[in-house]
């Protein structure tokens, strides 16, 4: 395990280093998109059509952020439970995507696809979102304002904490921490 | 009868929407900082005390803890000797949602329709209102906002009176086990048994109330809620279910007669942000 400095769009050299454990800072341009934004990305691949950002080495985070207070860049922003989003993310994989934020495990396919893709999975602490928030320098809505707090927004984020949970060694963290603090009744 | 305007009511339902976002109580504090001093693993430490943290920095910037700033579930006791004027109730409480969720710069997370369309509401409204008629010239209001994440790990099932404790017991273990790291762990388990379909899952609800640490009144059921937070923990699950000893703060068991065919079983799972308040006019 390792602290990782990370810059977006992640290069697929940097993700292969990744390791799960491994705590990484990452900086750069980021993009929000839960459950409903999901859908609509996924209907505009599958139309052709152009996408509202560009996916090669992306980062999405799972997250829809409490409004903003005036003058505040970002009120609290922690991650979304990441299964729901299960469905859609092979193909963003395929289509480049570098990697995902969010929490709670994923699915076998996702985590195949992640191997064979070379993308990687963070987890950032549920619930800590104020703390999270700090880490946020910039935000603009970019697509689907209609949504509310389910818009996608391009963050610029500084040394954002997060884990490694899924590298491109197929290794998940929630497997390994589970095992090792079990115990028989 | 006693006359209560309901504007108090709103008034009330917006105070509470905004302090229960920004301050846990303090008996979930405490149990979280007692989880820190437990908790053997090193990456679950770190995880406990981002949380803790995360309390501190809420407070200060008045923000709330987190972005899931809930469903608004509203529990009201009524008593029976007071007369409400000057509006309808559920419109009080619904205007007092609206107020909260935007003075207090929460997230709407309600869509209006749930399947088709899913339009946000735009205002957190309508709130999961329950009413109770109690005895007394008294209204109580009960403000517990309920992010999704653990509402969607909570489930029903109606069990048989051949499945015993030990089946309910099962049931429980299972339930926190499939969750994982889905719900926000470390989680408070609320169980409620006894009822009918829908009064059960109620009785679950309820018992997220209860004070952490503070005993169940039936010393057999405090017992089994003994038993089971040591089972739970024994998943090895962990805070945000990276591996750890604490998965759970508490389990919170309720009870009610049933039918005599019966045993009605539900589980509500409780992310660490155990967020209620009560307020009474």
């Amino acid at each position: 395990m390792k602290t990782v400095e990370l810059r977006t769009p992640l290069d697929k050299e940097q993700v292969a280093d990744l390791e799960s454990g491994d705590k990484v800072f990452l900086s750069g341009e980021i993009y929000t998109a839960r459950d409903a934004a999901h859908k609509r990305l996924v209907a505009l691949i599958d139309e052709g059509e152009e996408l509202p950002f560009d996916l090669e080495g992306a980062v999405i985070y799972y997250v829809g952020p409490a409004p903003a207070r005036p003058g505040q860049v970002m009120n609290s922003a922690g991650p979304t439970t990441s299964y729901r989003m299960d469905v859609f993310t092979p193909l963003l994989l395929e289509k480049g995507l570098g990697g995902t934020i969010g929490k709670g495990p994923r699915s076998k396919a996702v985590r195949d696809s992640m191997v064979k893709n070379g993308g990687v999975y963070f987890a950032a602490v549920g619930g800590a979102a104020a703390g999270i928030a700090s880490s946020v320098k910039e935000a603009e809505v970019i697509a689907y304002e209609d949504l509310g707090p389910e818009a996608i927004r391009r963050l610029v984020v500084e040394r954002m904490p997060l884990f490694v949970v899924n590298d491109t060694k197929g290794n998940d963290l929630f497997e390994q921490g589970v095992a090792e603090y079990r115990r028989e009744d | 009868m006693r006359e209560l305007d309901v504007a108090r009511i709103t008034e009330a339902v917006r105070d509470l929407a905004i302090e229960t976002n920004i301050h846990l109580p303090e008996d979930v504090k405490k149990s979280l900082r007692q989880a820190l001093e437990k908790e053997e693993s090193p990456l679950g430490k770190e995880i406990l005390q981002v949380i803790l943290d995360n309390h501190d920095i809420a407070e200060k910037e008045r923000m709330p803890i987190c972005q899931d700033t809930g469903a608004a579930i509203v529990f009201l006791e009524v008593g029976q000797e007071v007369h409400l004027t000057g509006g309808a109730l559920e419109d009080a409480v619904n205007e007092g949602v609206r107020q909260g969720y935007g003075e207090g710069y929460l997230r709407k997370s309600m869509v209006g329709d749930p399947v088709m369309k899913r339009k946000n509401t735009g205002d957190n409204t309508p709130a999961i209102i329950y009413t109770r008629i109690v005895p007394g010239d008294r209204v109580r209001i009960t403000f517990a906002p309920k992010g999704g994440g653990a509402e969607n790990m909570s489930e029903v099932r109606m069990m048989t009176a051949a499945d015993g404790i030990e089946g309910v017991k099962d049931f429980v273990v299972d339930r926190v086990s499939r969750s994982g790291g889905n719900p926000c762990p470390p989680i408070v388990v609320g169980v409620g048994i006894g009822g009918s379909f829908e009064r059960c899952a109620m009785l679950a609800k309820e018992a997220l109330m209860r004070p952490i640490g503070e005993p169940n009144p039936d010393p057999e059921f405090d017992e089994v809620e003994k038993e089971l937070l040591r089972r739970v923990n024994n998943l090895g699950i962990g805070p945000q279910g990276l591996g750890g000893r604490t998965t759970a703060l508490a389990v919170h068991i309720r009870t009610v007669p049933c039918h005599i065919a019966s045993m009605p079983v539900a589980v509500n799972v409780q992310c660490h942000a155990s967020r209620h308040g009560e307020r009474t006019i």
